[in-house]
């Protein structure tokens, strides 16, 4: 368990080491250049000046150097300013994470308590007629482009029948708890239906593998109920991938909100990724999408341990 | 007379009613997709002729579906957006399963470190935040690339960037799947007997593995090609993908984002179009998997 753990964690230290490299290269590739947006910021800069710039800021110099460079600064709390904000970047993550919190765990929750009794009713009777209405609802939730449905609720409930906002967050002070929490409905229901569906599906499958297993026919030789035999025999032990899915799935969904954020303007971290990236806030968007990776890493490294802590038969590998 | 496997896949392929409707959907988008410039001739219009007195029309005898933001024709924008979206979504696919299934052959015919360094590859790529990242690689400057003018400015870039992006990190399960059905296969009696006289690596994998592990890519691949769509329609919606005037239901939709007060339903069809796309190819993925996968009870059976 402590060497799988040690492992992992080494991996994922490679994995972000590896990544912080990318994204510096990558965003060295985007459209503009920091020295091009000064210029533009003050006209009166001459070529010399900019020439300068480049010295002092060591634009000159390879990537690999420059990089290694960010490493050093970055490893020692330093990790620039942003240029939207003209804030330390570390300054500007506070906010944004609180509120993807907000909107990722409610939906998850929403969507696991609802998952959790659609996929227990759909695995009692596997291929009979409330399995197939269960599933098909399923297979419309995974295939509901999240944009698209966002754009309809907002159709739906702001346009048409002005019940709630179409975007933004209200202010505590201004608006009272109730009014702040009607922001939060439509971003809310659009993650839950993009996710009920792969949870619900993934458990009916986890569940419907455990039945094929003999201690399941056992289980029922000996006179249990059909009922009985899911929630007390079967269950415990689907258990075991459904618990590493939604580990897994909970380290991507923090960027899976960025398509919800962006349309609903809901001020988190995807929004914030995605403003970084096309409004050319170098620093920002580096730490931003590091801090993406490091998130969804743990989310892969927790779903190792809890695997291997639920089924001690693949403990070590 | 029994039947042959095939047959029997088949027969419980069809006896699943979410396969066919998956199917008959399909071959429908398909052909309308195909029909296009048909259907543009017969009703005598143009997807791409602009016409800034005839914006946001309701549905009439000329424009079945009415008219867009500049006056362009819905319908055939849709048929030729989804000329896109399908093309995007099937090579997409199958180019991530090509790269798929050679990652999983070498893994798991060779094993030892060349096994695990794979699979610590595939690993660390399925632990990436996946659309921040697709996001930044939409939108690297691939003049910065060095690329010349004429290829990163051709018509038809965005397409090809796309499917490349796409492939880029789709390969991931086909990889894992094949690997595993891999590792089964190679220790059967018929790959030593090829071995025995005399067949090299390339040949077992190519002509004693590979056939003997489709079903798991047939699988995969066919439920991809759904996430393809979606990732596709994702960043064109968020301009990063498909460039305008080309179109495709995710780029359509960025533009009725800004008219939803105003046209809703320019917002409407792109969507539903590609929600009954990706659910056709899930249906159909899903349905292989109870047809190939002979432990799985089918309603067949």
């Amino acid at each position: 368990m402590l060497r799988l753990a040690l492992n992992r964690l080494l991996q994922g230290a490679v994995v972000l080491t590896f990544m912080s490299f990318l994204i510096y290269g990558l965003i060295g590739l985007m459209p503009g250049d920091p020295i091009d947006l000064m210029i533009s910021a003050d006209p009166s800069l001459t070529v010399g000046d900019a020439q300068r710039l480049k010295a002092l800021y060591g634009l000159e110099q390879p990537i690999i150097q420059r990089w290694y460079h960010w490493l050093i600064d970055a490893l020692s709390g330093n990790f620039g300013y942003s240029r939207l904000y003209a804030m330390p970047v570390l300054e500007v993550l506070g906010q944004p994470l609180l509120n993807t919190l907000t909107l990722l765990g409610t939906s998850f929750l929403l969507s696991l308590g609802i998952a959790f009794p659609a996929g227990i009713y759909a695995a009692l009777k596997p291929y009979s007629a409330r399995d197939y209405v269960i599933n098909c609802l399923a297979f419309a939730g995974i295939s509901t482009p999240v944009f698209w449905l966002a754009l309809m609720l907002i159709i739906v409930f702001a346009v048409l029948l002005g019940w709630l906002p179409a975007g933004g967050t209200g202010s505590l002070e201004d608006d009272g708890f109730r009014h702040g929490l009607n922001y939060l409905v439509l971003p809310v229901a659009t993650l839950t239906i993009a996710s009920v569906g792969g949870h619900t599906r993934f458990l009916r499958g986890a569940l419907l593998e455990v039945m094929r297993q003999d201690y399941i026919r056992t289980a029922r030789a000996k006179g249990a109920s059909a009922t009985r035999v899911v929630l007390r025999h079967a269950l415990r032990n689907a258990m075991i991938p459904v618990v590493t899915v939604l580990a897994l799935e909970f380290g991507n969904l923090f960027s899976g909100a960025l398509i919800t954020e962006t349309v609903f303007a809901w001020p988190g971290m995807g929004k914030l990724i995605y403003d970084a990236i096309l409004g050319n806030d170098f620093n920002l968007a580096l730490v931003a999408l590091l801090l993406a990776t490091l998130v969804t890493l743990t989310g892969n490294l927790l779903a190792d341990l809890v695997y291997a802590w639920l089924d001690p038969r693949i403990a070590y590998r | 007379m029994i039947p042959s496997p095939w047959r029997l896949t088949l027969r419980r392929f069809l006896a699943h009613r979410l396969a066919v409707t998956g199917g008959l959907l399909l071959c429908g988008l398909v052909m309308l997709a195909l029909l296009a410039p048909l259907i543009a001739r017969w009703l005598d219009l143009d997807a791409e002729t602009v016409n800034l007195f005839n914006r946001l029309q309701p549905p009439s005898a000329t424009h079945p579906l009415g008219t867009d933001e500049l006056g362009r024709d819905l319908l055939l924008r849709l048929l030729y957006g989804g000329r896109v979206s399908l093309l995007v979504g099937i090579v997409g696919a199958l180019t991530a399963a090509l790269i798929g299934t050679l990652v999983g052959l070498v893994a798991g015919y060779w094993g030892g470190y060349l096994d695990s360094l794979l699979m610590r590859c595939t690993d660390s790529v399925i632990a990436l935040p996946l659309l921040p990242l697709l996001i930044v690689l939409a939108a690297v400057d691939l003049d910065k690339l060095g690329l010349p003018p004429a290829l990163s400015h051709g018509e038809a870039v965005s397409l090809y960037r796309i499917i490349a992006i796409v492939a880029l990190f789709g390969w991931t399960t086909v990889a894992r799947l094949v690997r595993g059905a891999t590792l089964s296969v190679r220790e059967r009696e018929y790959v030593l007997a090829a071995r025995s006289i005399g067949a090299g690596p390339l040949r077992i994998m190519a002509v004693h593995i590979l056939p003997n592990v489709t079903s798991p890519i047939v699988i995969a691949t066919t439920l991809s090609v759904g996430n393809v769509i979606l990732l596709e329609s994702v960043l064109s919606f968020l301009g990063l993908g498909i460039q305008p005037p080309l179109p495709s239901w995710g780029n359509m939709l960025s533009n009725a984002q800004e008219l939803i007060w105003s046209a809703p339903a320019l917002a409407f069809y792109p969507g539903i179009l590609i929600f009954v796309t990706v659910m056709a190819f899930n249906f159909l993925g899903d349905s292989l998997q109870d047809a190939l996968d002979p432990r799985a009870r089918g309603p067949a059976q």
